[in-house]
């Protein structure tokens, strides 16, 4: 009897593959947002604080960036159920997307507002501007400017590394697409189709980015 | 923290084979910088030539590399190419992942870095005497170097962390090792801190040893 253990990839696995791709954007989108709002924030400490708060702000963004996404992911994962609050992988996930995408985001932000110069702020403080006036109406607006384009090549890095988030259970693209060449045993097709997606998504981008970083080189 | 134990004797046990994952991480990214440079100066070259065929297969390297997660590439490597009868070893596909990866980046820094020298240096020490190679030898290509330096030495690092995707595919690298080793006792967060604190040193030693050497080779300024 021909009897085989694989079923052939079909139609029915389109909303199974939709999971995946949506639960990818799902979690960039939210490491994205975290990150950024987070990394503005310490960008902005760091560029107005002292030595002392810096080295250790420093040292922690330090080891975000030099141990493994995956490493930090496996290890968050087993200290919080260790520490008997599990998580779901999602939660889990993003935390750890968001705090790595913060310890790159916070340098773009403080290379931005490092950017707008001292005397531009002086100047905005001598026409009767406020501290916060000058930050809101003076630095932010020149300094997010200069960073949009490293801005969105960090957010493109993040889409992509959102897919080692499989290896603490979450149901991200390359997971799914890894179930279904187990059932499959397919994998060349389902690759392409995965590699496709995140070259579509990442592409457009990142043509944008370079072109937008020609726009504004003075 | 709970009721955990640590039980850090399993590690303390397992530390030489650890050492030793450490060496396949270090040994893997240095090849795989090494084999990535060579093809990136010639993908450079062909993306900087003026014929119009020369640029394709340059530019679908470095968009396909820039645009797609590593992950994906290893898989792809792993899985993907058995489709047409090739079957990497773990090791194998991790190595040709990264090649494909560090020579795609690496291809743009330094057709940046090239073209960041103003054609009128070429011209100006052609004109005092020296030959198009000698031009190149000594006045374009130190220039050059001394700005893909410190991509080049990011990149070595992302090697570095990258690798650690090994992992999924069973590799003896690092993470790969601390895998299989946790697997035996199940002192999961054990042995995930010990290779935390080997990545990290072993990418602070990296950073602090490419610093040292750009003190020495590049003193004065531009």
């Amino acid at each position: 009897m021909g009897l085989s253990l694989f079923t052939p990839l079909s139609w029915n696995d389109t909303g199974f593959i939709l999971t995946g791709v949506l639960n990818t954007l799902y979690i960039s989108i939210v490491a994205i947002f975290l990150g950024s709002v987070l990394g503005m924030v310490v960008g902005f400490i760091r560029s107005i604080s002292k030595q002392s708060f810096n080295l250790f702000m420093g040292a922690f963004l330090d080891i975000l960036r030099t141990v493994p996404l995956i490493i930090q992911l496996v290890l968050f994962s087993t200290y919080v159920g260790v520490i008997g609050w599990p998580l779901n992988p999602f939660t889990c996930g993003s935390i750890i997307l968001s705090l790595y995408t913060m310890a790159f985001m916070s340098e773009v932000f403080r290379a931005g507002f490092e950017s707008v110069s001292d005397s531009m702020r002086i100047a905005s403080r001598s026409l009767g501007m406020g501290y916060w006036q000058t930050i809101r109406y003076i630095v932010l607006p020149i300094g997010m400017r200069t960073v949009f384009p490293s801005w969105i090549g960090v957010s493109l890095s993040v889409v992509k590394d959102s897919a080692l988030v499989s290896v603490i259970g979450y149901m991200e693209l390359l997971r799914t697409s890894d179930q279904l060449i187990t059932r499959t045993q397919q994998p060349l097709e389902i690759l392409l189709g995965v590699g496709l997606f995140y070259f579509i998504i990442s592409y457009p981008l990142s043509f944008f980015g370079r072109h937008m970083e020609r726009k504004m080189a003075i | 923290m709970g009721d955990y134990q640590f039980h850090w004797i399993i590690v303390y046990q397992a530390l030489p084979q650890m050492l030793k994952g450490t060496f396949v991480t270090l040994h893997v990214s240095l090849l795989s910088m090494f084999l990535g440079i060579i093809i990136a100066v010639f993908l450079s070259l062909g993306k900087m030539s003026e014929t119009r065929i020369l640029n394709i297969i340059p530019n679908i390297w470095i968009e396909i590399a820039r645009n797609t997660p590593a992950l994906f590439q290893i898989y792809m490597a792993y899985f993907g190419l058995g489709a047409f009868g090739i079957h990497l070893s773990p090791y194998v596909s991790v190595l040709s992942a990264l090649v494909f990866i560090n020579a795609g980046y690496l291809a743009e820094t330094f057709r940046g870095g090239f073209q960041s020298i103003p054609s009128t240096q070429l011209i100006a020490s052609r004109s005092l005497g020296m030959t198009r190679i000698k031009a190149y030898r000594y006045v374009v290509l130190p220039q050059m170097f001394r700005r893909v330096y410190h991509p080049m030495t990011n990149q070595f690092v992302w090697s570095i962390l990258m690798s650690s995707l090994g992992i999924l595919v069973g590799m003896g690298e690092l993470s790969g090792e601390t895998q299989r080793l946790q697997s035996l006792s199940f002192r999961t967060l054990e042995f995930f801190m010990v290779a935390a604190v080997l990545y990290y040193v072993v990418t602070k030693s990296v950073l602090l040893c490419s610093e040292l050497i750009s003190k020495k080779i590049f003193t004065g300024d531009i």
